[in-house]
């Protein structure tokens, strides 16, 4: 078999692995992640010190352990206290667990770069704080906090390869299995990094249309 | 109009019928509050204290609205006005003193208030600030209906009907579906006074709201202000616009350090002011170089 023969053959393969192993887990990780982001956040603003420390711990731990240490943590360490989950749920648990940390800063500097006028303004026109929130600050914050948040799902879409070390099939693992079978490690992986590369400008242009849409309303 | 603004307007006493009543008021002039004028007092604070941490910043302001009237607030910055305009209307929780508006129960500040009270005075009231606040990520007719419909449940094409109206009035027809940063500061300001006006308030609270425009633009504002008076509405307006005190004021109140050093009509205060301290505030606005 030649080389290039080889890398041909290895395209749909590995382009099958991203497309139903690492783009669903990406995604799924990084919905889960942004809700739990966004409650983490309004804890962390929370005036309730009780509420804001719990917030400002779980931070503390997902940014300062390594997420391969987290994955490890609930598939391999979890069964010792009889708790078993499957490659796939435990890989969604820690990248949400991972991107809720992160995006959560995020979010919460998002919000609170929303003038306190509007806040205000939400009052007076009768809102409750919790409808001056959806209605008048995320819509806000939203906008702000794209750039900063498409940078989270980008560094997610790769960081997905780490869940190859727990048996999670994604393209990476494919990379493992046909560079082993075929001894061509440099081709393939070179492969597999330039698919991975192909994600993320998609995502790159993905990440402008959402920002030329909220950027409407604004002075240019 | 949802059955519980029908209860609310009613409770509000007969007074408001049209202000609160959209459809009585079709055909009428969109401005007007359609409140009959008649001398009850719509506001009433006494004794509105409030600190922030050592810094005392109202002692004790009294202050009362007839229907219908103008209440002008002047004074050195710092001395409490925007304070006093922002504890009625719920942005601040004064630490003692009672406000009643339209009626409403007597609010005593000297215990802790609840939600419902609280909303219970927003409802009354409006507020338009120095600094516009418009939703910058909705259109102008959007910024104007959120409350009615989010809030009030007012049917959307109702309240969209009403707020075109409004705006045709003070001049923006053109501009329904603009965003905010594509207008001038006039315009700015004078979609937020439609803003506060489509909530159908008994009290419109301004907030120094010529302060922040370029010179030039600060008439048009002024200008609509001083129609929305002239239409009956009831106002306590914070300005340090001397000249427009004087024209649209039934009341003018000067406060310095957190009292309200002096009250009285216009031509009174701003001719033959009785202390020593409004004379002097008066003498740097207007001759600040003698």
């Amino acid at each position: 078999m030649t080389d290039w023969q080889l890398v041909l053959d290895s395209f749909w393969p590995l382009l099958w692995g991203g497309l139903s192993g690492t783009i669903p887990l990406a995604l799924a990780s990084f919905a889960l992640g942004l809700l739990l982001a966004l409650g983490v956040a309004l804890m962390r603003i929370s005036r309730n010190r009780v509420v804001s420390g719990i917030a400002r711990f779980y931070i503390s731990v997902i940014r300062g352990t390594p997420l391969l240490v987290q994955l490890f943590v609930i598939f391999y360490g979890m069964p010792s206290i009889g708790i078993t989950i499957d490659p796939w749920p435990s890989a969604i648990i820690a990248f949400s667990l991972n991107v809720g940390g992160y995006a959560a800063e995020v979010i919460r500097a998002a919000i609170l770069s929303v003038p306190k006028g509007q806040w205000e303004a939400g009052y007076t026109i009768g809102m409750s704080p919790g409808t001056t929130l959806t209605r008048l600050i995320l819509p806000q914050a939203a906008r702000v906090s794209v750039p900063p948040l498409s940078n989270t799902f980008i560094s997610l879409v790769k960081d997905t390869s780490l869940a190859s070390l727990i048996l999670v099939t994604e393209m990476f693992r494919v990379a493992q299995e046909i560079a082993a079978f075929s001894r061509e490690f440099l081709l393939v992986y070179i492969e597999a990094a330039l698919i991975y590369w192909l994600f993320c400008l998609v995502l790159s242009s993905g990440q402008n249309l959402i920002e030329k849409r909220l950027d409407r309303y604004v002075a240019h | 109009m949802s059955p519980t603004d029908h209860e609310r307007s009613a409770n509000d006493g007969a007074a408001n019928g049209g202000a609160a009543n959209g459809s009585d008021a079709a055909g009428a002039d969109p401005l007007a509050p359609g409140q009959t004028p008649d001398d009850s007092v719509l506001l009433e604070a006494r004794g509105i204290r409030k600190s922030f941490g050592d810094n005392e910043v109202l002692r004790s302001i009294d202050l009362e609205v007839r229907r219908g009237e103008v209440v002008v607030l002047i004074g050195p910055s710092g001395s409490g006005k925007t304070t006093v305009l922002r504890s009625l209307n719920g942005l601040e929780t004064p630490d003692g003193g009672t406000v009643s508006i339209a009626g409403g129960p007597s609010l005593d500040f000297s215990t802790p208030i609840s939600k419902a009270e609280r909303f219970a005075l927003r409802d009354r009231s409006a507020m338009v600030f120095q600094q516009h606040n418009l939703f910058p990520h909705m259109t102008v007719l959007q910024n104007v209906i959120e409350g009615p419909v989010r809030v009030q449940k007012v049917p959307k094409a109702r309240a969209e009907a009403e707020a075109s109206a409004l705006l045709d009035r003070v001049g923006l027809a053109e501009k329904h579906d603009a965003y905010p940063f594509e207008l001038s500061g006039g315009q700015q300001q004078r979609v937020g006074i439609v803003r506060a006006l489509a909530l159908k308030p008994q009290l419109l609270l301004f907030d120094e709201p010529t302060s922040a425009l370029d010179p030039e633009l600060v008439g048009e504002v002024l200008q609509v202000i001083k129609e929305l008076a002239d239409e009956g509405w009831t106002m306590v307006v914070v300005t340090h616009e001397l000249g427009f005190a004087r024209q649209a004021a039934d009341e003018v109140l000067f406060m310095d350090g957190g009292v309200v050093v002096e009250r009285g009509a216009p031509g009174q205060l701003f001719t033959a002011p009785r202390e020593e301290r409004t004379r002097r505030f008066l003498q740097r606005i207007l001759r600040p170089l003698d």
